[in-house]
């Protein structure tokens, strides 16, 4: 399947999960809603005509920095040239994030059978200060335990029905989760020696 | 006078001293990047054993000299200190690439900002990486310091580095 005719599949199987899609550079996305992560998921898995037998990555974005910062003239400035990349016509634009929660979780999938890659996008949010919790992939995926592990490490997003959820990357002992933005840039806390 | 009566004169520090800078047995402690540079190094084309030092040992007791080579993570110092802890005396250390002279451009939660911190250093080899080259300079300049070490184990103090020095 091609990036329109995956967006459309998925979207005639499962009209309420899926909130937004987009096309970008040949690349097909989902946003879905938090509840229906696993339900999509297996389907994605099992449904012969998508059989998505790889999950290739998991990751997260933090946007609650999201356009505050001056990006454009530090990549100007930094020598990053802008003016390429801006010339590549587009037909479907970068649609910018998912919705106004603050995280998103983000899962890429392809399929060796058919060789079709499908990015699925879940958008996560804050309910009075704690960060809403994610179905877990690990049972129809097993290589997503260290992946969700990185996620929980990295952006303090729980997974739900994960079999051993710890750090994978920073060590006992460290506080906080050094990818979300409000994580000080020089903050440090190392196990031996001073705070340098 | 016989010629089997010759004889040559020495002090014992620098005897010492000349034996040990020719025997350097090292220990590479190699974590990224400047692992290639290394191998270049250590390899026949710029041929470290010129210099004695051909000789890389994967024990750090039975090592002399602690190359540690590429970013030093927070997570790994107390493995890296313990390294140091095991080696025997006397025993150098030098520091191989920025990321361990003072953390590169690495400024963040993960990177020890030098490892200076954690260990004593003797010879830093700056570079992202060190050029072969910059490698047997620094190497040349460990083995001036190894003859220049009494036998009471006294030595030359430690460079410091700029960024100390003017806080």
């Amino acid at each position: 399947m091609n990036d329109a005719s995956l967006i459309e599949s998925v979207e005639a199987r499962f009209p309420e999960a899926v909130s937004t899609a987009h096309r970008f550079r040949g690349d097909a996305t989902l946003v879905l809603r938090r509840e229906s992560l696993l339900d999509v998921a297996r389907f994605l898995e099992q449904d012969p005509a998508f059989s998505m037998d790889l999950l290739v990555d998991i990751t997260a974005v933090d946007y609650s920095a999201f356009g505050k910062g001056p990006a454009r003239a530090f990549f100007r400035s930094s020598g990053v040239a802008l003016g390429p990349a801006a010339q590549i016509p587009d037909e479907d634009p970068w649609p910018g994030p998912p919705d106004a929660r603050r995280f998103a979780v983000v899962y890429h999938f392809y399929s060796m059978v058919h060789r079709h890659r499908l990015r699925l996008v879940v958008p996560v949010g804050e309910v009075e200060g704690a960060t809403e919790e994610v179905d877990s992939l690990v049972e129809l995926w097993p290589g997503a335990n260290w992946l969700e592990r990185e996620v929980w490490d990295m952006f303090g997003i729980r997974f739900r029905g994960h079999p051993d959820l710890r750090r994978i990357l920073m060590y006992d002992g460290f506080e906080g989760h050094p990818l979300r933005k409000d994580y000080p840039v020089n903050k440090r806390q190392p196990l031996i020696g001073p705070v340098n | 006078m016989p010629l089997d009566t010759s004889f040559l004169t020495s002090r014992l520090d620098a005897a010492i001293g000349w034996a040990r800078k020719y025997s350097i047995f090292q220990y590479p402690f190699v974590t990224a990047c400047c692992g290639m540079e290394y191998m270049a190094t250590a390899c026949s084309h710029y041929d470290v054993d010129r210099f004695g030092a051909g000789f890389p040992r994967f024990s750090p007791r039975q090592a002399d000299v602690l190359f540690v080579v590429g970013t030093i993570s927070h997570k790994m110092a107390p493995v890296l200190k313990r390294i140091h802890e095991q080696m025997a005396d006397p025993k150098w250390v030098v520091a191989f690439g920025v990321c361990t002279c003072t953390g590169g451009f690495y400024d963040n939660y993960a990177t020890v900002m030098g490892i200076d911190t954690i260990l004593p250093v003797d010879v830093y080899i700056p570079g992202c990486p060190p050029r072969p080259e910059m490698v047997l300079d620094g190497l040349m300049k460990l083995q001036d310091k190894i003859q220049a070490q009494r036998t009471t184990g006294e030595r030359a103090a430690p460079e410091a580095r700029p960024d100390i020095l003017a806080r």
